[in-house]
This record gives C-alpha cells, structure tokens and sequence, in this order.
C-alpha cells in the first residue's frame, strides 16, 4: 500500500477545510481532501493507500468530515506518532484505522508497506515497527463495524459499567 | 424518517441516574474535581484512567455538525432521543444561510426539533458556547458534551465539558450516555496580576505556546491561583475555551463565588462545594506568575507557536476580527474599545469586521455606545455568530493576506486561503493593531 507522508500537528481543517463542512457524502468530501495544502492527494490517492503522519494528527475541529472525507478517498488506515483525541474517536467510530506507531519517521512517502494488525506491526523495507494495541473498549466498536453498528443492537445502557 | 409524536414515553435506559438524583460517594481516596465528577455521576468512586459510561447531563448541537448526528441517530436504530430537555440546539456558524446547502442543513435540523420537542435556538441568539453559557445550560458538577471541539468552554462553569465528533453525538442522543475515559488531570497554580492591557487572552495563549498542541492530550487541564479567582466569568470562559489547543479532553476552573454569581442568576444549582482535594493524585503540576507577562500572538500555522508582541510589532495587516467563542463577549468588546479610546479611525489599509458572540453580549455592547463607537472607526460590525473563524462563511482571505484574529486558531487555511497567514492575539492587541495597521503592542497606544 502507497505511503502518504505527512508532518506534525495535521489538522483537521487541512484534512477538509472549513467551507465544504455542509458536504456529508464521503466520495464528495475526497474530492476536496486536503485542498490547498496537498492538492494531489485527492486526485492520485487509490484504494487502500495509507496516511502516516507524525505527532498531534488530526488536531483541532472535532468535525467528523475529516476521517469521512479520508474514507471517501480509499484510506482505511492512518499511522502516526500519537492522534488528537476526538479525531482518535471519530475515527474508530466512522471505520477509519488510528493506529499508533512511535517510529513513523522510519517511514517515507511514496513507499509500500504493509501493516499487521493481528501481530501488531507495520513492515516496512522488511523492517518491521510495532504499533501500540488499541485500547479494548475502542477495539469492540471496532470490531462491531463502527460505533453506529454497535449501537444499532443494544436497547440501552449500563451506566458505569467499565469499559 | 417520519417520527410519531404521540409516542408513549422516552426510552430512558435502565439504571439512567438523573442528576437531581446523583449519589453521594464516599471516596476513600482523595481526588481530582473530574474524578469526582464522574464519581458523583457513576455513584461510585471513579479514578482517572478508568473507562466508564458515563450519563450526560446536557448534550449541544450546531448547524456544521449536528446534521450528520442526527442521521447517525436514526442509523442507529433511534426514535425518540433521550431527553429532548437537555438537548441544546443552534445555528451559528453558517448564519443567516450563506448557501443553499447550508439553509437545507437548518431546515433538517429544525424539522428534527419539532419532530422531539426540543427547543432550538435557531439562529437568534449567537455562538453556540457563549449561549449555552449564558442561557445557564451547563453547570459545576455536570457532565456536558457538544459536537464541536470548544466545548471545553463549559469548563469556566465548573462542568466538565468536552468536544465529541457526530457519530458519539448519535449515541448521545439516543442513549443519554456516552462512554468516557477519565482523563488524568494537569494542575495549572497561575498566580500573580495582569499588567496593563494584558488579560485572559494572553494567558492562555503562553499556556498553548509552554505547554504545546498536544501537551494535553487526553488530560484535563484545571486551572487554579490568584489570578484565576481574580478573573471574571468572561475571561475565565477565554481560557477553558481554548484548553482543547493544548490536545485537553477538558478544561475546568472549581466553582467560588464568581462561578455561583454567573450561575445564580440563570439558574439554581444544588451545590458549588466541588474542588479537588488538596493530595489528588494529578499527572503534572505546573506554577505561574503573571505578572510580568506581556501581550502574546500566536504566529502562523499553529496556536502554540507563541511569541511577546514586542517579537512581531510592525507585521503589517490586512484584516483584523475580533470576536468568536474565544473573545467575543462584551467584556473584551470593551477591552478593544478602551484601547481605540479617543483615536479617530483604524488603519484605512484594514478591513475590520467585530462580530458579538451572541445577541445578549451585543445588546450589552449596543447599550455601552461599543458598537457605535466601532462603527464609527471604520469597523464592518456582523450579527452574532462564528464568522470568518469558521473559515467557509464570509470574511475569507486571499493568497497572501495576512489576518490578526481573536479567535481561537490559526491553522493553515482556517480563514480561507491556505497561502494566507492567520496571527491570533487578545482583543487590546487587536485593536491597536487595527489602529496602526500593523501589529501593535497595546501598552504602547
């Protein structure tokens, strides 16, 4: 899978900007992917590429948009050092993989990795970088399909129980 | 989806605990103020790292974000929401409608608060933040959610408040519950007073610029010392609102007396006995003195990249705004008036656009002779709502231009062109700058 690299602190008005936020239809949102800060992405990202990114990705906006409008354009997976928080979350909840690897900087753009989920690593020129687990109650919605088909089958709630 | 209104009754999840019955914990241990929030929430003492789901006490909604929660909602399977009392519904980034998608992004969202019973503001009364503030829909104790990251603000009320994405929005309305992982906190011990036009803002801007975009993240950030009992309700809001740029989960500041008279006077509240213990177990302490801080910017592209004023005095400007969730209220309305003084008019090279965070604090400023006196100066003065910090409605920039903002970010892009540059700063250090076209130091007009 390609590898699209980006820097620290990607933030989410980079990653869809603010006047294309009444769009909600993820294939209309990859049109404008990234507009302005790396216009070819939308158009030569294909099915499957991979965003790496270092610190802070996704930071700012909790607009849901940004990891809808990634999803459009074909990526299921973005690495990176560490996520901001609701991107974090609204990524796990759309279907869309964060996943956490503290060596990202051993990764170049434009090249092919593969990632293992099940052995908790990415390879990359047969060097192998491992990625943290995803905490357990994310790793149910997770593995529901997202958080919509995990609700879709409960009738309430446990308040307080743990996660 | 066609909703029947004469459905019996909510379907309020077995064991919801309602807020008016919260338990009283014994805790064993000492605790933070968030701990103790979801504590007295889950009945039980709760510790940070703990994941829980937690009952929301009010749950906010706006016109970028709240129609795709609500699609989520009836994706999951939901009818009725889960109590259309706590849902606060509003429209403030793309108002009045500045495009046809937009005016069809209002008309679902009102037909889906007529279809639950829920009351919407629409677009009558401002900011979302600075209205859920006001109207006294967030409270100490109480456990508040939005779609929209500056939620955080709520933090100023002694809620714990934080920015949750449309899909947990969807869970939110459908269940009244939302699992959270309870974040560690940070201690913040600010002491010290503000010198001469140095206020809230630049505060918390040096706090982004110390402590960084993602020193925070997944933490609370509680803000404590002299200088913040000192602080008002508006100032106290400035700072919770921007705690999500230090990566925070939440900001809060324990309610005193400042708190209690904000909140008295919008609604009652059982109790302002909330703060942390004196030995919470918290992941950092951090001190601070004040008073000699001098006027902070932010410089492009990221909010932590904070410097003195004195470090970019004479950047020339072509757009100066001040309002926002951040600064829009009447206090620092004020704040830039004071600073314009006698002064004829501002800078014919800058395009001024002032914008009141809701219609109370423009009715405030109204009467104080604020707006006239702006108008006056050459300001273009917009009804309340989020403006050019919105980055899609109006008061965009082109390649090239160069903007000082009260506002909150100052992302590549944020204001419209990603070749324009975006400097954030307090409404003093924009209004001198207003007046001299340049950035201008305020203790220096």
């Amino acid at each position: 899978m390609r590898v699209w690299k980006f820097g620290d602190d990607v933030d989410t008005d980079a990653i869809i900007p603010g006047r294309f936020l009444t769009i909600y239809d993820p294939a209309e949102l990859a049109k404008h992917v990234f507009e302005g800060t790396r216009d070819e992405f939308a158009v030569e990202v294909r099915e499957g590429d991979i965003v790496v990114a270092g610190r802070n990705f996704g930071c700012g906006s909790s607009r849901e948009h940004a990891p809808l409008a990634l999803l459009g354009a074909g990526v299921k997976i973005v690495v990176a050092k560490s996520f901001a928080r609701i991107f974090y979350r609204n990524a796990i909840n759309t279907g869309l993989l964060p996943l956490v690897c503290p060596e990202t900087d051993a990764i170049q753009d434009g090249e092919v990795i593969s990632v293992d989920i099940e052995g908790g690593y990415i390879e990359v020129n047969g060097r192998r970088l491992p990625i943290e687990p995803v905490p357990d109650f994310m790793k149910r919605i997770v593995e529901a399909g997202g958080l919509v088909a995990y609700a879709r089958n409960l009738d309430g709630v446990e308040i307080c129980n743990t996660g | 989806m066609g909703l029947d209104l004469t459905a019996p009754s909510l379907p309020v999840p077995a064991n919801y605990i309602r807020p008016e019955h919260l338990q009283k914990t014994g805790y064993s241990m000492s605790a933070t103020i968030v701990e103790k929030i979801f504590s007295q929430h889950c009945g039980r003492p709760v510790r940070a790292g703990e994941v829980v789901m937690a009952p929301v006490d009010a749950a906010m909604i706006h016109d970028i974000t709240g129609p795709l929660a609500i699609r989520v909602f009836y994706e999951m399977g939901g009818e009725r929401v889960f109590d259309p009392e706590r849902i606060i519904m509003l429209f403030d980034h793309q108002v009045p409608a500045d495009s046809i998608p937009a005016a069809e992004n209002h008309v679902f969202m009102r037909r889906f608060a007529e279809e639950q019973g829920i009351h919407n503001y629409d677009m009558r009364e401002g900011v979302c933040h600075q209205v859920v503030m006001e109207k006294g829909r967030a409270a100490p104790g109480e456990i508040v959610v939005g779609t929209d990251s500056h939620t955080c603000t709520y933090g100023a009320a002694g809620a714990f408040a934080t920015g949750i994405g449309s899909t947990d929005m969807g869970f939110v309305l459908k269940f009244g519950a939302l699992y959270f992982r309870v974040p560690e906190s940070i201690l913040l011990e600010i002491d010290g007073k503000f010198g001469q036009r140095v206020g809230a803002k630049d505060l918390i801007l040096y706090l982004a610029g110390d402590i960084g975009a993602d020193g925070a993240t997944y933490m609370a950030l509680e803000f404590t010392g002299r200088a913040i009992r000192d602080m008002d309700m508006a100032g106290r809001m400035t700072c919770a609102n921007m705690a999500i740029e230090m990566g925070a989960k939440a900001g809060i500041i324990p309610p005193d007396a400042t708190t209690r008279d904000y909140i008295t006077e919008r609604r009652e509240v059982g109790s302002y006995d909330l703060a942390s213990d004196p030995d919470a177990s918290y992941r950092e302490r951090r001190h601070y003195d004040i008073t000699e801080l001098a006027p902070q910017v932010a410089v492009p592209h990221n909010v932590d990249n904070v410097v003195d004023v004195t470090e970019v005095a004479g950047t020339k400007i072509d757009q100066v705004f001040i309002g926002s969730c951040t600064n829009g209220r009447y206090e620092d309305l004020a704040e830039a008036a004071e600073v314009i003084g006698a002064a004829d008019r501002f800078a014919d090279s800058v395009r001024v656009i002032v914008i009141p965070a809701s219609r109370t604090e423009y009715l405030k400023a109204l009467r104080a002779g604020l707006i006239e006196r702006f108008v006056e100066a050459g300001a273009l003065v917009e009804a309340p709502c989020c403006g050019p910090c919105m980055g899609g409605a109006f008061g965009l920039l082109a390649p090239g231009e160069v903007s000082l903002s009260t506002s909150n970010r100052n992302f590549r892009g944020r204001q419209g062109s990603t070749l324009a540059s975006v400097y954030l700063s307090s409404p003093a250090t924009a209004a001198a700058s207003a007046l001299y076209g340049e950035i201008t130091d305020p203790r220096e007009v």
